[in-house]
C-alpha cells in the first residue's frame, strides 16, 4: 500500500501510457486546435482585432482562443468520453471492485487530462511565439490561474456532461452537441463584438470567460497582471456546479 | 464461522423481485455454484455479496463483513470476475496485472497469474488484440492478482467454445486445490458437475434445490430405469420381473419396438434376477442400459415453472 499522492501520480503513468498508445484519441485532441490555428491564422493573418485596451493582429487573439479551446478540448471532451466509454465497458465496475479508492482513481483519470491540456497549451503558446509572432508579456500568474480554474471547471464538465450520457454511441452527439454552440457563440473562431446579443448570451456560459481570460494574459496593452476575478469567479462556479452535479449522478455501472 | 452467509436475503427491482428470501452458507475451501436459468436472481444475488448492489432485506456478510460496507477491507480480501466488464484496451497483459496488483495489499506475482491462466504467450500483448477466450482469462487473473481468500466468478465460460470451457475449468480446479473459497454463477449443469462441491439451484428468486452435484433434487435416490430389448421369442409375461413395454414417440428414431423399460428403486436387486435369468436362457441382453435421472433432468424439472425473465 501506498500514499494517496504516490497511487495518484501511478494512476496518472498508467493513463498517460494509455493515452498515448491510442493515436486516433490523441490525435483528435491534437490535430483539431493546431489545424483550426493554421488555417484560420492563414485565412485572417492580415486582419486586426479588437481587445480590451486596443487593437492587436489576428494571432494575438486567436492563438489565447485556441490555447483555450485545446484546453477545453483536453479536459472536457476527453473525460466525458473517457468516463461515458468506461462506465458503459464495465470499466469503472471493475476498479469499483479493487480495494483502489474509488476517489483516487477519478484523481488519476482527472490528473492525466490535466497534464494532456498543459502540453496542449503549451505547444500552441509555442507555435503563437515562434510562427505567428505573438506577444506574451511574461503574466504567468494570469494564465496559470486561467489554466487551473479552466481545467478545473471543464475536467468539473466533462464529468457531469458524462453523467447524461446514455450509451456509448449517443455519446459523440451529445459531448459535442453541447460544446460546438458555445464554442461558436463564444468567439473561439473568430472574436465576436462584445455588445451583440450573442456575446451576451455567451457571457453566461463559461467558455468566453476562458477565452476572454486567456486574451487577457496575453494582451500586450495595460501594465497590470492580467488576471480578471470576474472571468475565473464564473469558470470557478460552473466548475462547482458541473461537480455537485457530477458526484450527485455518477455512476460506476452500466446504463443496461 | 462461514465465509460467505446469507440469510433471508430480497432485492427488487421496481415491482419486480429479483431475489425473494436466498438463505445459505459457504465454508471455507468450499467451490459452490450457484445455478439457474437467465432471470432467476443469480447475478443479482453475486453482486450483492461482491458489494455492486445494495440488498433490499435479510443480511449477507462476506468474511464477516458485511458487503455493503466492507470498502476496501473487504475488497482487498475478495476477488471479483464479472459477467462482462471492460479492461483498460492499450495496456498489455502484463501491464494491467501489475496495475492491478499495486491495489492489494499482499497481490500474487503477476508472472504466476499469468501461467496460471494460461496467457503466457500473450504476456506483452495489448489487451484489445486479445481473443473473447482470452480476455476471460484476463478476466479471471485479475481476480486472483490480489491473492483472494474469496473468489467470485459469475457465469465465467458462457460464450466460450468447449475447449476454452475445458481451459477455463482447470483454472478453477487449480483454485479450489488452493484452498481458495468460490462462489460460481452458472447456467451450465455440466460445469456445476465438473467444477462444484455443493450446487444451490435457484429459480425465480428462490432456492429449489440444494446439495451435492451427486444428490442434487434426490438424484442419488431417484428411481433407477433399466431398458432393454426384448429377446426374441420371449413375451413380456415370462420376464422375471415386472417391465412395460417402451412406445416410441417416434418410429424411426426412437428405441426398436420390443424396447422395455423397468423402473425400480433397487435396481441392483432387479438387475441380479434379471441377468441370472437371461444368462440361464442363454442369452445377452440387446440394449442393455441402466440409468438415473441426469442432473440436466433434475434441473429442467426443478426450474419448469420459471416465467422467463431478463436478468
Amino acid at each position: 500500500m501506498t500514499s494517496p499522492a504516490r497511487t495518484v501520480v501511478r494512476q496518472i503513468r498508467w493513463e498517460q501510457t494509455s493515452y498515448w498508445r491510442n493515436p486516433a484519441a490523441a490525435a483528435f485532441t491534437f490535430a483539431f486546435p493546431l489545424v483550426f490555428l493554421v488555417i484560420f491564422a492563414a485565412i485572417n493573418g492580415n486582419n486586426t482585432v479588437t481587445v480590451p485596451g486596443g487593437s492587436v493582429k489576428f494571432a494575438q487573439y486567436y492563438v489565447p482562443a485556441i490555447v483555450s479551446f485545446g484546453l477545453i478540448s483536453a479536459c472536457y471532451t476527453n473525460l466525458a468520453f473517457t468516463l461515458s466509454i468506461r462506465r458503459e465497458t464495465g470499466l469503472l465496475k471493475r476498479t469499483r471492485g479493487t480495494p483502489l479508492s474509488p476517489s483516487l482513481y477519478l484523481a488519476g483519470i482527472v490528473g492525466n487530462v490535466v497534464v494532456i491540456s498543459l502540453i496542449l497549451s503549451a505547444l500552441v503558446t509555442a507555435l503563437g511565439l515562434t510562427v505567428y509572432g505573438v506577444t506574451f508579456p511574461n503574466r504567468f500568474l494570469a494564465l496559470g490561474l486561467t489554466i487551473v480554474v479552466g481545467a478545473f471547471c471543464f475536467s468539473a464538465l466533462g464529468v457531469a456532461v458524462s453523467t447524461v450520457v446514455p450509451n456509448q454511441d449517443a455519446a459523440a452527439a451529445i459531448i459535442n452537441m453541447i460544446l460546438f454552440p458555445l464554442l461558436f457563440i463564444s468567439g473561439t473562431f473568430y472574436p465576436l463584438s462584445s455588445d451583440s446579443v450573442i456575446s451576451k448570451i455567451a457571457n453566461f456560459f463559461p467558455v468566453r470567460h476562458l477565452i476572454e481570460s486567456m486574451v487577457a494574459a496575453f494582451s500586450p496593452f495595460g501594465s497590470g497582471t492580467g488576471i480578471n476575478a470576474k472571468h475565473l469567479a464564473v469558470m470557478a462556479a460552473w466548475g462547482v456546479a458541473g461537480l455537485l452535479f457530477g458526484v450527485r449522478r455518477f455512476r460506476w455501472e452500466p446504463n443496461r | 464461522m462461514s465465509v460467505i452467509e446469507v440469510v433471508g436475503l430480497t432485492k427488487s427491482y421496481g415491482s419486480f423481485q429479483a431475489v425473494r428470501g436466498i438463505s445459505f452458507s459457504v465454508e471455507a475451501g468450499e467451490v459452490v455454484a450457484v445455478l439457474g436459468p437467465n432471470g432467476a436472481g443469480k447475478t443479482t444475488t453475486v453482486e450483492i455479496l461482491e458489494g455492486h448492489r445494495e440488498r433490499d432485506g435479510g443480511s449477507a456478510t462476506v468474511l464477516g463483513m458485511d458487503p455493503a460496507h466492507g470498502g476496501a477491507a473487504l475488497r482487498s480480501r475478495i476477488g471479483i470476475v464479472l459477467q462482462e466488464s471492460g479492461i483498460e484496451p492499450y495496456l498489455t497483459v502484463a501491464e494491467v496485472l501489475r496495475m492491478h496488483a499495486s491495489y492489494y495489499p499482499h497481490p500474487l506475482s503477476v508472472n504466476d497469474v499469468i501461467a496460471l491462466v494460461g496467457l503466457d504467450e500473450k504476456a506483452d500483448a495489448r489487451v484489445k488484440t486479445l481473443s473473447g477466450g482470452q480476455q476471460r482469462r484476463l478476466d479471471v487473473g485479475l481476480g486472483l492478482i490480489g491473492d483472494p481468500e474469496v473468489l467470485f466468478l459469475d457465469e465465467p465460460t458462457t460464450g466460450f467454445d468447449p475447449s476454452a470451457r475445458r481451459h477455463a475449468w482447470e483454472v478453477v480446479r487449480n483454485l479450489g486445490a488452493l484452498g481458495k473459497t468460490v462462489l460460481l454463477t452458472t447456467h451450465y449443469m455440466d460445469e456445476a458437475q465438473a467444477l462444484a462441491d455443493r450446487v444451490i439451484v435457484i429459480a425465480a428468486g428462490e432456492i429449489v434445490a440444494e446439495g451435492t452435484p451427486e444428490s442434487i433434487g434426490g438424484r442419488a435416490n431417484a428411481a433407477a430405469v433399466i431398458e432393454f430389448v426384448m429377446p426374441p421369442g420371449i413375451t413380456i409375461d415370462q420376464l422375471p420381473v415386472v417391465a412395460d413395454p417402451v412406445v416410441a414417440f417416434d418410429s424411426a428414431t426412437g428405441p426398436p419396438s420390443d424396447t422395455v423399460r423397468i423402473t425400480t428403486s433397487e435396481p441392483t436387486a432387479v438387475l441380479a434376477t434379471l441377468t441370472a435369468w437371461a444368462m440361464h436362457h442363454g442369452g445377452e441382453l440387446a440394449g442393455l442400459t441402466v440409468s438415473r435421472p441426469s442432473l440436466e433432468d433434475v434441473y429442467i424439472e426443478l426450474t419448469a415453472h420459471q416465467p422467463d425473465v431478463a436478468e
